[in-house]
């Protein structure tokens, strides 16, 4: 390559980056009456206001995402209109990993009528993908991504867009690791993690808290989430002598170590405690019997718990959908879906035909303001870094493992509830 | 006569040299640490050679059909799902009225016969859509077709059955362990075991005894000149496809019983793996197939235990794939005929 070459590629390459920064941090976007850093949505008179959700709504978790979306749905259906207009819902499968995440995010970027979206269902999703929203200019609220790193004070400015209405595990965790201690009396555990920032994030805060209050973490093993034969690494746990095993993974995986786990030879008394990711009738059809026993630690969904409101929720649910919630982050999909709602109606502005203007940072800096905001979970205040939760955890123990008999509270049963 | 060592040859040498020393390094550093006792090792081998069993089985169709044809059939691993997932919905109403437990033998062989009709089907159906049609096409076109039947094959199947999971029913029969000269082994995998020996056994009988087997032979050898014996090339080819999808069918139905869950998602790793066995053994060659499965499936359950753990990795078993395909790599450059292959490349250049 000539000098002269080499010269005109470094510049043609300035060019195009300071283009494309100044695309994405472009000046501030005027539209009707409304003027806004990351751009302007306009809802025309009579048209619907376009709310995304991205969630896992196909495969072995489908269970999970579609749970919520159903949350959605019944929020829309109370709510009626938004700021006068009616809510339609669009969505995309984000397949609980970081490629399904990347993939759905984008989709949802390249919409330019996408006021807000809810989303997504696993941890790993929006890793990658919740930065992606966020170049858009797009607010996420996730009902129920659960890892730590997603709202850590460090977490950096490309997940400013980001929020949850579900509990962070460092609560879960540490709910977790105390009912393992100080009420099963457990003193030595293993854990397994399947490489997702969930459950890695998870099965470290319960290892970190379990040693502190002075049990023995035998080993911490991991596995990836298409693995169907756990017996070897199971023999790798039963060396350690481990009286529990926590394992909070994804329904597939969870379900082959259920099955197999009893299997092994030294594991044949162990205690087998999973989290609110296999928190499903779905993951009894994959354990069976095997299930029988065992704990789960979850969001408490009780009505003493979370109040009549649940009840009036759960009522609504068995109505639309003729069967019970399917996974545990119903009621924190349909808070998201609230919460998202009553924000635009605070920044949305109207001009003289009726349009409607929603500033993009404006929607995103009311949904960070929320303060004591009613929900079904609780009441929620956001922080600076995007946690809303109200957190409750509760521990559940598998009476049936019968599918058909799911009904959280008598079974799984509730055995525990975190102290507030 | 002294050759002078080039680059590339120390490279490799050096590259031999450091896995052996990792891999002894791994080794002593376990067996120091005493971590495992003996039954538990023998567990280690005991689980590897049931996982290693169902690999060889739909390793056999990889291998017979590069065999005959030169190619890979990519969509395997899909002819594989499609016969455990169908039967699911043979086994879950045979539980549900009680025959499964009453006839559990009986249940057994009707659900390995659905499950071999349908792969046979479906294998049979993509090699008259998507392979022969370009029979005399360059290498590549088949193996690109190969991708996109297997895509096809894997969202027909989400199509028809629903993208989630399903579970197949419990075999009481099958239920704990059954003493074997004192070890204790799983009796499912005893049944896996054991059906994987016998059906390997029965196909390479078939191959080397029978009159049809025989053609098959010869066509691997060379088409042309088995034509010209009078033998009918495209029923062969047929046929190697219809066994080798029969062979995957029960598999499916081997994997079922020990792991329960089915999707249709569910061939890619299995098949993955199984090309991985088949290329370890020697791409082409029936023994090669089921030694390499088993190979495989013993160095994924051994592997990250006796290698890994003394050199103080933490959560060895995530890197089991890493192993298994190490190893892949490892035959490819040292020995990419594979354990049992000929050295098919130089005399067919």
């Amino acid at each position: 390559m000539s000098k002269a070459k080499t010269i005109w590629a470094v510049l043609v390459g300035l060019v195009v980056a300071v283009t494309s920064w100044a695309a994405t941090y472009a000046a501030p976007v005027r539209m009707g009456p409304v003027t806004d850093d990351w751009g302007v949505v306009r809802v025309a008179r009579g048209q619907p206001i376009l709310i995304a959700y991205w969630l896992v709504v196909a495969g072995p978790d489908a269970s999970l995402g579609v749970d919520s979306r159903r949350g959605i749905e019944i929020a829309i259906d109370d709510k009626k209109t938004v700021a006068g207009h009616r809510v339609r819902l669009i969505g995309e499968d984000s397949g609980c990993n970081a490629e399904g995440g990347t993939t759905a995010a984008t989709k949802l970027a390249a919409n330019r009528q996408i006021v807000a979206a809810i989303g997504s269902s696993c941890s790993s999703e929006a890793v990658p993908g919740a930065p992606i929203l966020c170049k858009a200019g797009i607010v996420t609220v996730s009902p129920s991504n659960t890892a730590p790193k997603l709202t850590d004070p460090k977490r950096g400015p490309e997940y400013a867009c980001y929020l949850r209405t579900a509990h962070n595990d460092l609560v879960q965790g540490r709910a977790a690791a105390q009912f393992a201690y100080h009420v099963l009396g457990v003193r030595r555990a293993a854990t397994v993690h399947d490489g997702s920032p969930y459950a890695e994030g998870l099965a470290n805060v319960f290892a970190d808290v379990f040693k502190r209050l002075g049990g023995t973490i035998t080993s911490q093993e991991a596995v990836s989430p298409t693995d169907t034969d756990m017996r070897p690494m199971l023999t790798r746990i039963a060396a350690g002598r481990p009286q529990l095993i926590y394992y909070p993974i994804f329904i597939a995986a969870g379900g082959h170590i259920t099955r197999q786990a009893k299997e092994v030879a030294g594991l044949e008394k162990v205690t087998l405690m999973s989290a609110d990711g296999t928190f499903s009738p779905d993951f009894w059809k994959a354990a069976g019997e095997a299930a029988r026993g065992m704990y789960h630690s979850s969001p408490d969904l009780s009505v003493e718990a979370l109040g009549t409101k649940y009840q009036q929720f759960l009522d609504k649910h068995q109505k639309k959908y003729g069967e019970k919630p399917l996974s545990a982050f119903h009621a924190h999909a349909y808070d998201a879906a609230m919460m998202i709602f009553t924000a635009i109606e605070k920044v949305a502005k109207k001009d003289a035909q009726g349009n409607t203007y929603i500033g993009r940072k404006a929607l995103r800096d009311a949904l960070f303001a929320t303060r004591n905001f009613p929900g079904i979970t609780g009441n929620l205040t956001c922080n600076p870094h995007g946690d809303c939760a109200d957190p409750k955890i509760a521990v559940y123990q598998t009476m049936s493992a019968d599918p058909a008999k799911w009904n959280p509270g008598t079974d799984p049963k509730k055995v525990w509830a975190m102290k507030r | 006569m002294t050759r002078r060592l080039n680059f590339v040859d120390a490279f490799l040498w050096a590259f031999r040299l450091m896995v052996v020393a990792v891999v002894v390094w791994g080794t002593v550093g376990t067996l120091r640490l005493g971590r495992y006792t003996g039954e538990q090792w023998m567990d280690f081998v005991v689980f590897g050679l049931a996982q290693g069993g169902i690999y060889a089985l739909i390793a056999l169709g990889y291998t017979m059909v590069y065999g005959i044809l030169r190619m890979i059939n990519f969509a395997h691993g899909e002819v594989f799902m499609s016969g455990a997932y169908t039967a699911y919905f043979v086994a879950a109403p045979l539980a549900a009225s009680g025959f499964l437990n009453r006839h559990p033998i009986l249940s057994l062989l009707l659900l390995v016969a659905v499950a071999a009709a349908v792969s046979l089907g479906v294998a049979v159906l993509v090699e008259r859509v998507a392979y022969r049609p370009l029979r005399r096409a360059p290498r590549l076109v088949p193996l690109i077709t190969a991708i996109g039947a297997s895509f096809f094959l894997q969202y027909a199947f989400r199509g028809l059955y629903g993208s989630g999971f399903k579970a197949y029913p419990e075999f009481e029969l099958f239920k704990g362990e059954w003493q074997v000269l004192g070890v204790g082994i799983l009796r499912t995998q005893a049944v896996v075991l054991v059906s994987a020996a016998v059906l390997m056994f029965a196909l390479y009988q078939f191959v080397m005894r029978t009159k049809v087997g025989k053609a098959m032979r010869a066509v691997s050898e060379d088409k042309d000149a088995a034509a010209l014996m009078g033998i009918d090339v495209d029923r062969i080819i047929v046929l190697t496809f219809a066994i080798g999808g029969a062979a995957a069918g029960a598999a499916g139905i081997l994997y079922a019983l020990v792991f329960k869950q089915v999707h249709f998602f569910m061939g890619f790793v299995p098949g993955i793996k199984a090309f991985t066995s088949a290329v370890l053994g020697g791409i082409g060659n029936i023994p090669g197939a089921m030694l390499g499965g088993l190979f495989l499936g013993v160095v994924e359950s051994v592997g990250p235990a006796l290698f890994l753990d003394g050199l103080g990795i933490r959560a060895p078993y995530q890197l089991k794939d890493v192993i298994a395909f190490t190893m892949l790599v490892m035959v490819l450059i040292f020995r990419p005929q594979g354990i049992l292959g000929e050295r098919l490349a130089a005399k067919r250049a």
